[in-house]
């Protein structure tokens, strides 16, 4: 396992997660919130988007900021199929993989010829058409979108309506995509697609077909993302353009960068600490991006490779540290309850603290290095 | 693996662990009885002024009755929908899950509302619409769970419509944003426009803010009368692209929901001399408007909007249910009873619920005048409709 | 029908031109300083702000945009001071997440400071008038101002970077920036100087832009995708890219607009038509773009040596 060999604390935090997050049913049952349940089968449907973008970002370099197209091809595929009254599972999910799969080959196959930030945009330009594409859909809802009467039947063996169900499925669904992203990695294939990232060249002139590697690659990645497409009509009821807007793309690749690129875990990571955040700083205040902005700075600045390349560098306590005092303010702000002043300015001077022990850590740090010339 | 990192990863999940019931905390902490309101309406982006002005009514109507509803105290958790329709269902989904809210209330928009409102129902949630009334669900998927306190999308537009004729416009040309309400806007003005419609325009919603090509075509296609059907923000942003190209003198406009409170702070002259139909003004004569719109004044220094006045009524509609059960919401029979009756002071003066949970009410002519201290409100000039009701309605088996 | 089609090849032009102003900005920014400045929409909006506010104070449009180029620009230069001057050498990822975060930041900041309701910009009352192009053709002052604007601001950004020594430098920076670094040149004081460029060029697009759509939260958010695509297509660093490509899709997004409804309804009733005539008139922009794209991969004017 080479890929894991040298971090066992990403990898027990994210078994650890895993384990955690299997037991949010049970959880949402004892303390009588469906809610939880709610929030959760959400943050796992976005994971495994965020985990199958992570293998062509982040594995692959390939930027791909039209993500969400993926979602709602998935998505689109099972509304409409169920507009039309074909509810068979057998029938919708197989076809919405497809569907996606064949949306990535011809994204690929006109974008993969293009680098760096033309191949930004060249996706962002696919993507936008797929959403004007649904935009156009009259018979569809257009711009309103469409609402799903009756979820994917599974001919009685698994309840989709049951919530705890579909959550398992989804949860199943993130496990097999981070084992499935885990074994392309280690693959020859990933070896290449890896080798392709630093040295696409090289990899060429001895001898490996880059492209056809890498439009394999953005294939699996979006049939991967489309499932998470399929997922969440099935979670919502409801599709619309929206899940494919721009906006969304981008929040996948916040989610991934946040988290960690091209480390297994880290996409997992990301979705949730970006999610969670969302939710938690949303019920504080309305004003909620006005902290979440400058934090995400924050997180370029000084964690470099996200959370997951904290981890790596042992600055775990300090992101514990991070952690445990969010949920600290949480707690100080269930005190104050409507307040969000407060618990605003706390988190300001938490980060005042931070950035200021960082940064006598790093005096300190290069006053030695001089002191060793 | 390291002693250290060992110690790291153990930390981290009992600070994860800790931190669930936490998030569950909320949830937990309800035990005394209460009547719970979740809002949910626009409260960030462009539009964050009319969530406000939403809120304030609702919160105002909350003042005027000592924060009880039949003697049991009342709590409401606002929601923030950015406009958005998965958003806007999103946040219902926690109102019902996790506050468990007894009522749901507000929406501005259509699409967001139409996204939103099967939780609720299947939640058998009662859910009253403060301001969006899309004609799908006042035809055939009306329900016992849901009712409008403002209009069906259709009714001030049809009065736009009948306004037409009796000013006499044979060629008419209209321009409405492309989602749900747009479509419900031009339906309902046609449904009583007597002349031909000579061109119409579906912009694209809710990005497009220049109108430029559609200006242009009005002025090639030389109509007797422009109709458009822009809410909030783009309601400015027509009206001053209309009047920078010189239209506003020769072509007289016609609108329903375009100019507001809010949106006049910004039009101005530009709103004067146009013409405007709306269910409410701030200077219909009945006791319960008069109190709402002066204690608003007295509070916020400013006037309430529609939106406003559709939330101060929803809350009153709310509360005369709770009354009327003595707070047993148990029996939702006997709660739908008791919303369908609408025993209380609307703001709009006569108000009653057809079998569609809309409201047949009248509509009113309105204009835009400047006030003795330079600043420019509205004012009702004559009745269009009477005891009017929407066209839907038949379509809906309730 | 002709003369429509001249109108509405004006109103093309405008929209076009006063895309043009936000990527001219932006495309300076990225292709010497090789910086993704998503923020560059928030600083369009602060412009847009800043001119709404010193109209009001000085009562008069002209001086209120006099103060707020200087202003949008200072605002620029603190943001790359404070936030983004560490993001040079860092990966495009980063520098997107940074900026996104700032974008976030800017919003929720500009509702606190100046409210929910947004602002409008007054205009003096020959502004508000229309001028008479050519017979039987009044076109708005305004618009016809900010096309006149606009064809003078390439003007002189054309003159700044063909023939002053700023100007080479910028050049220079967009093909090859370490060279440029080790010829002496203090690299930091020219990145500093180019951001307050393109910042007040970003600035200046939203006070044009104010009198037409009013000043509002998040504006800045949907016109920064499509500046992303009018410098792309032009090419990375080309302002005569930007200016062409900037046209194109204003001409054609207008021209999509005004005509395709009526040719799709025809045979589709009006609100159908106008669903599909929005998609495909949008649709057109990314068909233009994945088409230069796949045809030539850099660009229509990639800078030289990159």
């Amino acid at each position: 396992m080479p890929a894991l060999m040298h971090k066992p604390v990403t990898t027990m935090i994210a078994v650890a997660l895993l384990g955690l997050l299997a037991l949010v049913p049970i959880a949402a049952e004892a303390f009588d919130d469906p809610f939880m349940l709610t929030l959760f089968t959400r943050i796992v449907i976005m994971a495994i988007a965020a985990v199958s973008l992570n293998l062509i970002l982040g594995y692959g370099g390939m930027v791909s900021f039209g993500h969400a197209a993926y979602i709602g091809i998935g998505g689109y595929t099972v509304g409409i199929l169920a507009h039309h009254g074909v509810h068979a599972a057998w029938i919708q999910w197989p076809l919405a993989l497809l569907m996606s799969g064949l949306t990535a080959l011809l994204i690929g196959l006109l974008s993969l010829r293009t680098k760096g930030i033309f191949f930004i945009m060249i996706t962002l330009a696919l993507a936008q058409l797929v959403y004007y594409l649904g935009n156009g859909a009259y018979a569809y809802g257009g711009d309103d979108g469409l609402t799903i009467l009756k979820r994917s039947d599974f001919g009685g063996l698994i309840d989709l309506n049951h919530r705890p169900t579909l959550y398992y499925l989804c949860w199943a669904v993130l496990v097999a995509a981070l084992y499935l992203c885990y074994r392309t990695v280690n693959s020859r294939f990933g070896m290449v697609l890896q080798g392709a990232k630093s040295n696409d060249r090289r990899m060429a002139t001895i001898g490996f077909p880059v492209f056809r590697y890498r439009l394999t690659a953005f294939v699996i990645a979006g049939m991967v993302c489309g499932l998470a497409g399929v997922l969440s009509a099935a979670f919502t009821d409801f599709i619309s353009p929206a899940m494919m807007h721009w906006s969304r793309s981008g929040d996948l690749i916040v989610m991934v960068v946040l988290g960690g690129m091209g480390s297994l875990f880290g996409p997992l990571f990301g979705t949730v600490a970006f999610l969670l955040l969302e939710e938690i700083l949303s019920s504080w205040t309305e004003y909620w991006k006005i902290v979440f902005g400058p934090i995400l700075v924050l997180v370029v600045i000084f964690a470099r490779g996200g959370i997951d390349g904290a981890l790596m560098r042992g600055q775990a306590n300090i992101l514990m540290a991070g952690c445990a005092g969010f949920f600290l303010l949480y707690g100080v702000h269930s005190a104050y309850e409507s307040d969000w002043l407060i618990p605003t300015a706390i988190l300001a001077a938490a980060f005042a603290l931070v950035w200021l022990a960082k940064w006598l850590a790093d005096r300190r740090a290069s006053a030695k290095e001089a002191g060793h010339v | 693996m390291t002693r250290s990192s060992f110690k790291t990863t153990l930390a981290i999940l009992a600070a994860t662990l800790a931190a669930l019931p936490l998030a569950a905390a909320p949830a937990a902490a309800q035990a005394a009885k209460k009547i719970r309101i979740g809002f949910v309406t626009t409260l960030s982006g462009p539009n964050a002024a009319y969530g406000q002005d939403m809120k304030n009514a609702f919160e105002l109507a909350l003042d005027h009755m000592g924060r009880k509803m039949g003697g049991i105290p009342v709590e409401v958790v606002y929601e923030d929908d950015e406009q958005k329709p998965e958003v806007g269902k999103q946040k219902t989904e926690k109102l019902l899950q996790r506050d468990k809210v007894d009522f749901v209330a507000g929406y501005i928009w259509s699409n967001v509302l139409l996204a939103s409102y099967k939780p609720a129902i299947e939640n058998k949630t009662f859910l009253i619409s403060a301001n969006a009334g899309p004609s799908q669900l006042a035809g055939d998927q009306c329900s016992p769970y849901f009712f409008a306190a403002s209009w069906q999308n259709d009714q001030n537009h049809m009065a736009v419509g009948e306004l037409l004729n009796q000013k006499g416009a044979k060629k008419l040309y209209m321009v409405a944003p492309n989602y749900a309400a747009g479509q419900d806007a031009t339906n309902g003005v046609k449904a009583l426009f007597k002349g031909q419609v000579v061109g119409q325009d579906m912009t694209k919603w809710p990005d497009q803010l220049d109108f430029s090509a559609e200006i242009s075509k009005i002025r090639a296609a030389r109509p007797d009368a422009v109709y458009v059907f822009f809410p909030s923000r783009w309601g400015v942003q027509f009206y001053t692209q209309y009047n920078q190209a010189g239209l506003k003198k020769d072509i007289p406009l016609y609108s329903a929901f375009t100019v507001d409170a809010v949106t006049l702070k910004l039009q101005k002259d530009l709103a004067l001399e146009t013409y405007l139909t709306m269910t409410w003004g701030t200077d219909l004569p009945y006791a319960a408007n008069q109190k709402f719109v002066g204690d608003f004044r007295k509070k916020h220094k400013d006037n309430p909007t529609f939106y406003g006045a559709q939330s101060y009524d929803a809350a009153n509609l709310i509360a005369s249910a709770v009354t009327a059960t003595r707070g047993n919401l148990k029996d939702k029979d006997a709660v739908r009873k008791a919303l369908e009756a609408a025993k209380f002071d609307s703001v709009r003066g006569p108000f009653k619920f057809g079998n569609n949970h809309f409201p047949i009410q009248n509509v009113y002519q309105q204009e835009v005048y400047k006030t003795a201290d330079g600043e420019y409100d509205l004012r009702t000039v004559s009745t269009v409709l009477t005891a009017h009701q929407d066209p839907h309605a038949a379509k809906c088996k309730m | 029908m002709l003369l429509l089609l001249f109108e509405q090849f004006l109103n093309g032009l405008q929209i076009g031109l006063l895309l043009f102003l936000l990527a001219a900005g932006l495309t300076l920014v990225f292709g010497i300083m090789d910086l993704v400045n998503l923020a560059h929409g928030s600083l369009y909006m602060m412009g847009a702000y800043f001119a709404a506010v010193f109209t009001q104070w000085t009562g008069n449009f002209f001086l209120g945009a006099l103060l707020a180029l200087p202003a949008g620009a200072l605002l620029g230069i603190i943001v790359e001071v404070v936030a983004l001057r560490t993001l040079y050498t860092r990966d495009h990822l980063d520098q997107v997440l940074a900026t996104f975060g700032l974008i976030l930041f800017f919003n929720e900041f500009a509702r606190v400071v100046f409210g929910a309701g947004g602002m409008a910009i007054e205009l003096p009352s020959w502004l508000e008038g229309q001028v008479e192009i050519m017979p039987g053709l009044p076109y708005p002052s305004f618009r016809f101002l900010i096309i006149v604007v606009g064809l003078g601001c390439a003007g002189f950004l054309y003159l700044l970077v063909q023939k002053t020594r700023l100007g080479m430098l910028i050049r220079a920076g967009a093909s090859n920036r370490e060279m440029v670094g080790a010829l002496g040149i203090d690299i930091k004081l020219l990145f500093t100087l180019v951001f307050g460029l393109g910042s007040a060029l970003a600035a200046l697009a939203g006070l044009m832009s104010g009198p037409i759509t009013t000043v509002q939260i998040g504006m800045g958010d949907n016109i920064l995708i499509l500046a992303l695509v009018v410098i792309v297509i032009g090419g990375i660093g080309s302002i005569r890219g930007a200016f062409i490509a900037a046209v194109a899709i204003g001409v054609i997004d207008t021209m999509g607009r005004a005509f395709l409804p009526n040719m799709l309804g025809s045979f589709l009733n009006p609100s159908d038509a106008g669903t599909l005539a929005q998609a495909l008139s949008s649709m057109l922009i990314y068909i233009l773009m994945a088409a230069v794209l796949v045809l030539r991969p850099a660009g229509l004017f990639p800078a030289p040596g990159r």
